[in-house]
């Protein structure tokens, strides 16, 4: 008799349990076997079928079966490898034989557990639905009594400040003969700022992304800003960075991470003598908006020999950072002890500034930072940020969208006056849609002073095949089918940094233009509609509400 | 867009020739209101020069309440001016229309000239709040030698009104307004000129980067700075902020308005101090269509453009007196036998300032720094 184990297929899950069934044709297949070598997941593999086939062959009907050994694709039905949509198979596919279909009743959630682990993935939350940004609209157009700006022939100016800002009562000038003067004998601490784009590349560190990816976008912003005169921006994320960038002229165009694990800040200290430039800032990362409370996390599958070398860890482990800066209790030790260390490294000639999970606390971080004389800017980061590696609950589930924290953070310098002294940087979930321009003015409108991007440069400039409905979200275990972030030269050589760069170059060259589309019948060239939140209006009439704007349907 | 008329002179004239520049300039305006400034008065009011006049109109309760409220302070009055009204169809006659000169209380008769700004701030403010919901009290100014009127109707009609061709109502610098309402209620806190603390503006512009400016200035925690019934008062707000508040010389109020952009900043002499000003006072740029004619306590008249020049503006005249006007039919009316090649239309980059008791013209460049044109 056969053992119960051999006849037991209750704890096996069909194709209909998985988000995606792959939809394999038979007819079309030519077993070139292109699609069950690139498959990251190993989700679908050759395999081989009994067929019984009836046929009859002369001029009268005589049917004769017969049992036919033949190959086909096959979809797996383990949990650990299921299908994540990304379609890399009918990429590759010549003959349009495979792709993968979404099947909206799975049940991944139910059972991506085995182990006691819950589902971790990378990218973005699974969350299709039109969010806030999305649904606000410019609404104060310039037409008569204040004509329009033309997009096209009038000189703008899209430019913003990234450092603390001295108000006009404390500045060090004096009257002399009629003209001001610097009084360059005043003991008045005078913060750097730098003159960027406002929307910069958020943190994606090397050990995230591939390689190929995070050359790509260093080579994109060095090319704005060097052949376009474009300033934009680019955060270095956790992690470090190459020793060869550290003492390179290119190092002010970046913004070198601190994070609670302080990978790799042996290398930048080290550099630290032999730097040429400055970098353009420093950012301590505190919490981020898609695992707020939670730390960072490069899974073993990623540390290879070059991310062991920046890092300065042993190849091939863990590296979670633990969820605070454990040196600190508080944010009011961390700002007066980090940000002030990290300033004086730099000889306080380089901003330093938080970044933090956009949460209720929000306000309570920033009305610290703002008694703060060496705080430059604080980064709020809302719930659609996206990340390496993430438990599903924490990126469904934990934080505070960006729209209504910023504007609160945002009101609240309003009420004190200093709404210009300290910059707010917004993220998560700009462009999510595809509205880049859109909704980063919406942001600039509510009160940011800049936005972070991270998910959209990648999605646009290396063409990431993620989604909002779970499809792809493999970030996290080294297999990205793009070569985005991944740490395997078979899979990240499917990235030409070139092409990256050139996505880059075009991805801010065209939202520039789109910026002036949305500025010029604003009324606004020469600053940015920073706080001109009469310019905005939600179709939902508590939105409007909660964001102090106006309603329109 | 509202038509805009100032006229600076070494003598005393009447506001009537303000009203008549307007009058060439009709189609510009609507006939929604009119507001004027004196400044530097003759006529009755020329040897009271250091008497606060508190400028304004009351219904018959809102007098009575006033007359108490500034007997209560210690305020005594030395003299009022009422006009004497010619009832014209289609205006809409208040119950007192006044200036009145005042005697400082008592108590604040050896104060510094600080301290007494601040009185009459304070004391403007107070007023307007206890008119402000039915309209009972509308204070215009209390300073010394400002008179400012205002009402809702055609600037020639309501010239008849006041009966200022017969008046006594003089000065050496005089702004009129002719309005064009784009709001949906008529306000007369809304009409220009607007004043603070010796500091008048008025603009023919509408104000894109309203909301920021307002937000900026009310968080700098001054007492006048509020109201904002018009999106264009808080320019006004922002020449007293720069030059009052901070104590900037008047050319740095265009570089506030309309900043440079950093490679322009470089170019100047003071580029350090420029550049620290575009940053602080970042949210006070504007971007909007908008010419401001304004004047300084000292007597300065000066015109700025925002960065786009998408307003009209003129200046031009003999020493002795000159013109700043929205349209160049408004200055022939006023300054006929003028230069007409030395007429300024300021651009850009320039302030067109223009010294007290109407000596000369220079202009600034914010690039170039001064230029005479007319002394």
């Amino acid at each position: 008799m056969e053992p119960a184990s051999r006849l037991d297929n209750n704890h096996k899950l069909t194709l209909k349990d998985f988000p995606y069934v792959v939809r394999w044709r038979d007819d079309r297949c030519t077993r070139c076997g292109k699609c069950t070598a690139v498959c990251p997941m190993l989700s679908i593999e050759p395999s081989v079928v009994v067929k019984r086939s009836v046929h009859s062959d002369g001029p009268i009907p005589n049917p004769k079966s017969a049992r036919q050994t033949v190959t086909v694709i096959k979809q797996s039905t383990d949990i650990d490898r299921y299908c994540t949509g990304c379609a890399t198979c009918s990429l590759v596919c010549p003959n349009e034989a495979i792709e993968p279909e979404f099947n909206p009743q799975h049940k991944l959630a139910f059972h991506k557990n085995r182990g006691g682990h819950p589902y971790r993935r990378g990218g973005r939350r699974n969350d299709p639905l039109v969010s806030t940004l999305d649904r606000l609209k410019f609404t104060r157009i310039s037409m008569l009594t204040d004509p329009a700006l033309d997009a096209g022939r009038h000189e703008f100016r899209i430019r913003t400040y990234l450092g603390r800002i001295l108000p006009p009562e404390e500045l060090p000038i004096k009257l002399v003969n009629g003209n001001l003067k610097l009084d360059k004998k005043s003991d008045t601490f005078m913060p750097p700022v730098r003159e960027i784009y406002p929307i910069m590349i958020g943190s994606m560190s090397i050990g995230a992304l591939s390689p190929n990816m995070w050359e790509g976008l260093a080579m994109g912003i060095t090319y704005l800003n060097e052949v376009e005169g474009m300033p934009v921006v680019m955060c270095s994320g956790e992690g470090g960075m190459p020793a060869r960038l550290l003492r390179s002229r290119f190092l002010k165009y970046f913004i070198p991470q601190i994070a609670s694990g302080y990978f790799g800040w042996d290398e930048i200290v080290r550099a630290l003598p032999h730097m040429i430039e400055d970098p353009c800032a420093i950012e301590i990362k505190y919490g981020q908006g898609a695992k707020p409370g939670d730390g960072g996390l490069l899974m073993a599958h990623k540390v290879l020999k070059l991310i062991s070398e920046i890092r300065g860890v042993p190849m091939g482990v863990d590296l979670p950072s633990p969820p605070t800066h454990q040196t600190k209790y508080s944010i009011e030790e961390a700002v007066a002890k980090m940000i002030q260390s990290m300033s004086m490294a730099w000889g306080f000639r380089v901003p330093v500034y938080p970044k933090i999970s956009a949460t209720q606390t929000s306000k309570a971080v920033l009305n610290n930072l703002v008694r703060n004389p060496f705080a430059a800017a604080l980064s709020l980061d809302g719930e659609d940020g996206g990340t390496g590696a993430a438990y599903d609950v924490s990126m469904n589930s934990m934080g505070h969208p960006i729209a209504s924290n910023l504007r609160d953070c945002y009101l609240d310098l309003v009420k004190q006056g200093k709404q210009n002294e300290i910059p707010l940087i917004a993220s998560g979930g700009v462009g999510k849609k595809g509205n880049l321009a859109a909704n980063a003015a919406s942001l600039f409108m509510l009160g940011a002073s800049a936005v972070s991007i991270g998910k959209y440069i990648m999605q646009a400039a290396a063409e990431c095949l993620g989604d909002e409905q779970n499809r792809c979200n493999v970030c996290n275990i080294g297999r990205c089918p793009r070569g985005i972030t991944t740490q395997d030269p078979k899979l990240y050589r499917r990235l030409d940094p070139d092409k990256v760069a050139e996505r880059v170059v075009e991805v801010f060259k065209s939202v520039d233009i789109e910026l002036k589309k949305i500025l010029a019948p604003m009324g606004r060239s020469t600053e940015l509609p920073i706080g001109m939140s009469d310019g905005l209006s939600a179709d939902d009439p508590a939105i409007a509400e909660r964001l102090k704007i106006n309603y329109a349907c | 867009m509202c038509r805009l008329a100032a006229l600076t002179s070494a003598k005393y004239f009447s506001p009537i020739e303000n009203v008549i520049a307007l009058e060439t300039m009709k189609e510009g305006h609507d006939g929604s209101g009119m507001g004027l400034i004196l400044k530097d008065l003759g006529g009755d009011f020329k040897d009271l020069k250091s008497y606060p006049i508190l400028s304004g109109i009351c219904s018959k309760d809102g007098i009575s309440a006033l007359d108490s409220y500034m007997d209560k302070l210690g305020f005594r009055l030395k003299h009022e001016w009422s006009p004497k009204i010619k009832p014209v169809k289609g205006i809409n006659k208040r119950d007192h229309y006044f200036a009145r000169a005042y005697d400082y209380p008592d108590e604040y008769k050896g104060r510094s000239l600080e301290e007494r700004e601040s009185l009459l701030l304070n004391t403007r403010v107070a007023l307007r709040k206890m008119g402000e919901a039915d309209e009972s009290i509308i204070v215009f100014a209390f300073y010394p030698d400002i008179i400012a009127l205002k009402e809702v109707g055609d600037p020639m009609q309501l010239s008849e009104f006041f009966g200022l061709d017969n008046s006594s109502l003089k000065a050496k610098i005089i702004f009129a307004q002719g309005r064009q309402n784009t709001n949906y209620a008529i306000n007369l806190y809304a009409c220009h000129p607007f004043f603070i603390q010796g500091y008048g503006t008025m603009t023919n512009g509408e104000n894109t980067a309203f909301i920021p400016i307002k937000e900026f200035l009310q968080g700098r925690g001054m007492p006048g700075y509020i109201g904002y019934n018009s999106d264009s008062e808080v320019f006004a707000h922002i020449l007293h902020y720069s030059c009052k508040h901070l104590g900037y010389p008047l050319t740095y109020y265009k570089d506030i308005i309309t900043p440079l952009k950093s490679e322009e900043i470089d170019t100047r002499k003071d580029s350090e101090v420029a550049r620290l000003l575009k940053m602080s006072l970042r949210p006070l740029c504007i971007d909007g269509p908008n010419c401001v004619i304004g004047f300084t306590p000292d007597g300065t008249t000066f015109m700025v453009q925002d960065a786009k020049k998408l307003r009209p503006g003129i200046v031009g005249g003999n020493k002795g007196k000159f013109g700043l006007m929205s349209e160049e039919c408004g200055l022939d009316s006023a300054v006929p036998k003028r230069d007409k090649s030395l007429d300024v239309f300021p651009m850009k980059y320039d302030m067109v300032i223009i010294e007290p008791d109407a000596k000369g013209v220079k202009v600034w460049n914010q690039l170039q720094g001064w230029t005479t044109i007319i002394s």
